[in-house]
């Protein structure tokens, strides 16, 4: 299965999921579905069969309420049999509505913003101390960049060279309330990233081969951490989801759940 | 207490590759020995303890045995979420080590008095809370959290404390450790500078009789031991350079399903009036209600 391919089965589990437990944050799976396909298809050393093995790479979800695109990655990746899906969100499941470590292939657990990218940074430094060759990508929101943590992280991540570490903006450009812009201005981003001694790089986070390309250099890259700050777009694939807030929160009924398949079947 | 720590834990690291000292930008004339021992195990995080905790929860989970080292209130209440969600729910071994318990810091305000730090810690069920009494009962908790690594906070004071054991023994969390035996079946049960405290009180004749006893290992997954230590004595007064809200003596208070044994408790615990008042340790305790 390509990249493409995966990204739209995973778009298609993401919005069942959602719609059958009546879950939030639909909008913001959808943002970042297509970097975790190219992740997960493309980049990433994985061992769906072998989770644990020493020399995966790790991908670490900071903005946990995105879950359902992860685990329907994971799923289709043969982490875990894809009927487990159904349990999503449901009592004594382990799918819960924030990403959660015990999930197999979930190295984390998230909910409260402004962990990942410090957790990975931990990680990022004990394969440096270990000279290791696997990396650690975080997927962090942009809204969640308001979390002094991040930058905390950062200044140690350049300070000690964390070349290991690979932080990936979701760059939607829309949190809770409104856009990023007019909650807490985080521009100009790349400018504040590279004056944090991180290299950056900037792509369209839902072109494949972009999304791609910037991986493949960033693994090569050495002395700093990187940044890929890929711009996306809020709930796509979904005409009627895209760019809007109210997709940040509402569960799709039924008639927009048969319109929103038919529209990425036919994508 | 806080050079016993960082000599047993450079010893410790020469056997365990494993061990990792991640510091708040603390520690001058006190961890250089380790640093210049094992330079790729020793890190200055800065002063960002939301990051030291989360990132030690990182490194943890690669496979190492973290300990972040600080003052009092800086590693605990700054970054309580990071200890509650990163470190604690992954049950990740992190062991967060204060210096600074209770008023040792005295002089320098409100802003370095750990006197909430126990209840806050007690709060996350996987942390196991080592408050030793001593530099011995410093050692033997160390020695207790490197064999048991997991989620843990290791509550030290400063420097220079004397010993009131006298033999490292083995301790078991939730296990009291017997340091004077009682003659009238009364004792006190302290735990961190409690310790110190009991041994003066037992100079007045009304206490003369008491015994005295620690818990320096204890923490919400140990209660369930406590009712029957409780039971063994007549009067058991809890000693703890804290305040009484969600501290050791409150601990034990909650261990209790007998209505008969919470008659038995009693506790020696700061007033809030010591809350915003500035001077010596002594001065303190004084004003807190804790000194004779």
């Amino acid at each position: 299965m390509n990249s493409i391919e995966l990204a739209k089965k995973a778009r298609i589990l993401a919005l069942q999921m959602v719609v059958k437990s009546k879950a939030s944050h639909i909008g913001s799976a959808l943002s970042m579905t297509d970097i975790l396909a190219v992740l997960y298809g493309n980049v990433m050393k994985i061992f769906p069969r072998d989770p644990e093995n020493e020399d995966r790479d790790m991908f670490i979800l900071s903005k946990g309420h995105a879950c359902v695109s992860l685990y329907a990655v994971l799923g289709l990746k043969g982490f875990f049999d894809l009927t487990e899906l159904h349990t999503y969100g449901q009592d004594d499941s382990d799918f819960m509505n924030h990403i959660s470590h015990k999930v197999t292939g979930v190295e984390f657990s998230t909910g409260s913003l402004g962990h990942g990218l410090p957790f990975a940074t931990g990680k990022a430094l004990g394969k440096k101390i270990k000279k290791t060759s696997s990396k650690v990508f975080v997927l962090v929101g942009d809204g969640e960049l308001g979390e002094g943590s991040n930058w905390e992280a950062l200044l140690f991540a350049a300070h000690h060279k964390l070349d290991k570490l690979i932080i990936i903006v979701d760059y939607n450009n829309l949190q809770s309330l409104t856009t990023v812009e007019e909650t807490l201005n985080i521009e100009p981003l790349k400018q504040k990233f590279e004056a944090f001694g991180c290299v950056v790089l900037e792509v369209d986070g839902h072109n494949h081969d972009e999304i791609k390309d910037a991986f493949e250099q960033a693994t090569t890259l050495k002395g700093k951490p990187i940044v890929i700050v890929a711009k996306t777009i809020k709930g796509k694939g979904v005409s009627y989801m895209e760019n809007t807030v109210k997709w940040h929160y509402s569960t799709p009924n039924e008639n927009e759940l048969i319109q929103a398949l038919k529209e990425i079947e036919n994508a | 207490m806080r050079n016993t720590f960082i000599k047993a834990l450079t010893l410790a690291a020469a056997q365990n590759p494993k061990i990792v000292l991640i510091v708040g930008d603390l520690g001058y004339s006190v961890i250089e020995d380790f640093q210049e021992k094992f330079p790729d195990r020793f890190y200055n995080a800065g002063i960002c303890e939301q990051n030291m905790a989360s990132m030690a929860a990182g490194l943890a989970s690669e496979g190492y045995q973290v300990f972040i080292y600080s003052i009092a209130n800086f590693p605990t209440f700054r970054c309580a979420e990071q200890l509650r969600n990163d470190v604690g729910y992954h049950s990740l071994p992190v062991t967060v080590v204060t210096v600074g318990g209770g008023l040792s810091y005295g002089n320098l305000g409100y802003s370095h008095h750990a006197i909430q730090d126990l209840g806050l810690m007690r709060l996350f069920p996987e942390f196991v809370i080592a408050s030793p009494g001593d530099p011995l009962e410093t050692e033997m908790c160390l020695n207790y959290l490197l064999q048991n690594p997991g989620p843990s906070y290791l509550r030290l004071k400063k420097a220079g404390e004397p010993n009131f054991n006298t033999n490292l023994k083995i301790l078991s969390p939730g296990i009291w450790n017997e340091i004077l035996a009682s003659k009238n079946n009364k004792i006190f049960l302290t735990t961190s500078g409690g310790l110190n405290l009991a041994q003066q009180y037992i100079k007045l004749n009304e206490f003369e009789n008491y015994g005295i006893y620690s818990l320096p290992i204890w923490g919400a997954q140990y209660k369930t031991y406590q009712e029957q230590q409780l039971n063994q004595f007549d009067e058991i007064i809890s000693v703890e350079d804290h305040l009484l809200d969600c501290g050791f003596g409150s601990w034990l208070r909650e261990s209790i399903t007998n209505p008969n044994t919470h008659l038995k408790l009693k506790h020696k615990a700061l007033s809030k009036d010591v809350i915003g008042k500035v001077g010596s340790e002594d001065y303190l305790l004084n004003k807190g209600g804790l000194k004779l």
